[in-house]
């Protein structure tokens, strides 16, 4: 086994270096849509007086949206640092070659480019973060009661996005990518429970079981739990098991795709 | 101790591959064959003979049906990680990596293997040189003509040392200047005493490069020797093509009861023959292809491209 550790760091560095290289794009990329999504909604309408109702236990809006666009931030990375790049690679270009011939089995490559997804989720997270504190005309009640457990929730919230990204990465051809958008990541992520809480789906229940499937309603409701506990949000222990089932269920199917594609 | 280098760098035993599907293809159909340590071995054959599927068994790539291929004293399916770092590979297709400059595709390349990075800077600025890449380090891979980055590949597939090196289609789509280049590089590597196997459909390559040639068709070896001596082993000094604006069985019968006239392959457009001398041949093929609107006469020495016709009965380029 250690004798594949200075592969792994090999293929780090290699994708370390490409991620420097494309920085300034990937963080653009990361921070637009949250950035329009609070500008619009927690500033310009407080300023022109277009009533968005205040969220539950008398939080403002800007509160609710704060876990969840940080949350949305990172599926977006995990799909975008992740899935794009490798569908391209297995599909269309087959550059993931070189990578794949490095000598580890290629389980492990998978699972660096899921590791390394995950990061790049977290650093999505951190660039959204104070985007969506700031912005808002009105007022951001973030509140970290435990940063041990703050850590542990943005850890397997990347690990779920880098998870998702590699199985969409190898499921998905390159001519299907926009497909993949509408299909998959657009209710995703607008059925992620970002823009209310989960507990107030309640009077749509069979709503509020389907979204159970979504992987971004656990993210959600964990960064909730951890950055705004005052709000309504699932139990932390249903949460901290489904994002890790979430992580091992979609991981497992992007290994199993990851290998199916690169061996015949 | 390590023991010394086998003779045989890469052995493959019965090699069987079905893909499966709702129509399965048979691509390797018992396919044996053996590299010697040191030599250039052309595996030739036409399209859909199972060269890329052979290199990939080899390679990791292709999980076989049956049977196994040994690189290094390795056996493929059971060491794949440990195989990996035996072999080298350039695929048909330009796969360098379009995210990082020629340079960092040959660094990051040593990193995988382990190299740390003094020895992969080092390593970098010795391929560049002695691939004569050493001002385009800088520049990215889709900026590269389709000899250059094929030269890339190569300096890359070697970078760790490998036992054995596969080059698989090298020269596909080069125009014929890049492919000179190319055989250029490929005839470097040869006098370094790299191992090579490589695949390819054109039997000029193969004749130039090999130190042997196999010929492959439908999944098997059909056979296996020095360019010269398959050529020899036709046992005629002449391929006469005979091209008509008709051609049956009865114009072959005709023409191989010719006396010289060894072998007669009825082919599109006309009939092969392999003959022993050619003196007085020609005025009796015109005869006997009166009747059949005899276009063309051609005459030259035995290729591989004959061997080829010999033991499959039909041309490359089918």
């Amino acid at each position: 086994m250690t004798e594949y550790l200075a592969p792994i760091w090999g293929l780090i560095l290699r994708d370390t270096r490409v991620l420097r290289r494309t920085f300034a794009p990937f963080v653009t990329r990361t921070v637009m849509n949250p950035l329009l999504f609070v500008f619009v909604f927690a500033y310009v309408f407080p300023h022109i007086g277009q009533d968005i109702a205040g969220g539950p236990a008398g939080a403002t809006y800007a509160t609710v949206l704060v876990p969840g666009l940080v949350s949305v931030g990172m599926v977006f990375a995990g799909v975008g640092a992740v899935a794009l790049p490798l569908a391209m690679e297995l599909g269309a270009t087959g550059e993931i070659e070189d990578r794949v011939l490095a000598p580890i089995p290629v389980q492990l490559l998978a699972v660096e480019k899921l590791a390394f997804g995950a990061a790049q989720a977290i650093i999505a997270g951190l660039a959204v973060f104070p985007l969506v504190t700031l912005v808002p005309a009105t007022e951001v009640h973030v509140q970290v009661a435990s940063w041990p457990l703050l850590l542990l929730m943005v850890l397997l919230a990347g690990l779920t996005a880098g998870a998702l990204g590699l199985m969409l990465g190898t499921t998905v051809r390159p001519q299907q990518i926009g497909l993949m958008f509408a299909v998959v990541v657009a209710p995703i992520t607008f059925l992620g429970c970002v823009y209310y809480p989960w507990a107030m789906l309640h009077r749509i229940p069979w709503l509020q079981y389907l979204v159970l499937l979504n992987p971004l309603v656990y993210m959600s409701e964990g960064l909730r739990a951890v950055l705004t506990p005052s709000l309504p949000h699932m139990p932390l222990w249903a949460v901290l098991a489904a994002l890790a089932g979430a992580t091992t269920g979609l991981g497992w199917l992007g290994v199993r795709g990851f290998v199916r594609r690169t061996i015949a | 101790m390590a023991s010394p280098p086998a003779a045989t760098a890469l052995s493959i035993e019965d090699l069987i591959k079905v893909y499966p599907g709702p129509k399965p293809v048979r691509a390797l159909d018992g396919l044996c064959l053996e590299v010697r340590r040191g030599e250039i071995l052309g595996l030739l054959g036409p399209n859909g003979a199972g060269k890329t599927t052979t290199v990939g068994v080899c390679t990791t790539r292709v999980v076989p049906t049956a049977g196994r291929a040994v690189v290094d004293g390795l056996e493929v399916q059971a060491n794949p990680a440990a195989v990996k770092r035996r072999v080298g590979v350039v695929t048909q297709h330009n796969t360098l990596d379009r995210s990082c400059t020629v340079a960092e595709n040959l660094y990051y390349h040593c990193r995988y293997f382990g190299m740390g990075h003094a020895v992969s800077r080092a390593r970098t600025a010795e391929l560049l040189e002695q691939f004569r890449l050493g001002d385009r380090g800088g520049m990215m891979p889709l900026q590269l003509s389709g000899g250059l980055a094929q030269r890339v590949q190569i300096a890359r597939a070697i970078a760790h040392r490998p036992a054995v090196l596969f080059l698989d289609e090298p020269s596909a789509g080069l125009d014929p200047q890049s492919r000179l280049a190319l055989w250029e590089v490929i005839g470097d590597l040869r006098n370094q005493g790299i191992t090579i196997l490589l695949t390819t459909h054109y039997m000029e390559e193969a004749d130039r490069l090999s130190d042997r040639v196999a010929i492959i068709d439908h999944g098997r070896v059909l056979v296996v020797d020095s360019p010269a001596a398959l050529k020899r082993g036709l046992g005629a000094a002449t391929v006469i093509a005979v091209h008509t604006e008709r051609a049956d069985e009865g114009l072959r019968t005709a023409l191989a009861g010719l006396p010289e006239v060894h072998e007669a392959h009825l082919l599109e457009g006309g009939v092969r023959l392999l003959a022993g001398a050619r003196d007085g041949l020609l005025p009796r093929i015109i005869e006997a292809t009166q009747g059949y609107g005899l276009r063309d006469l051609s005459v030259t020495e035995p290729t591989l491209e004959t061997v080829f016709i010999k033991y499959t009965g039909r041309d490359l380029r089918d």
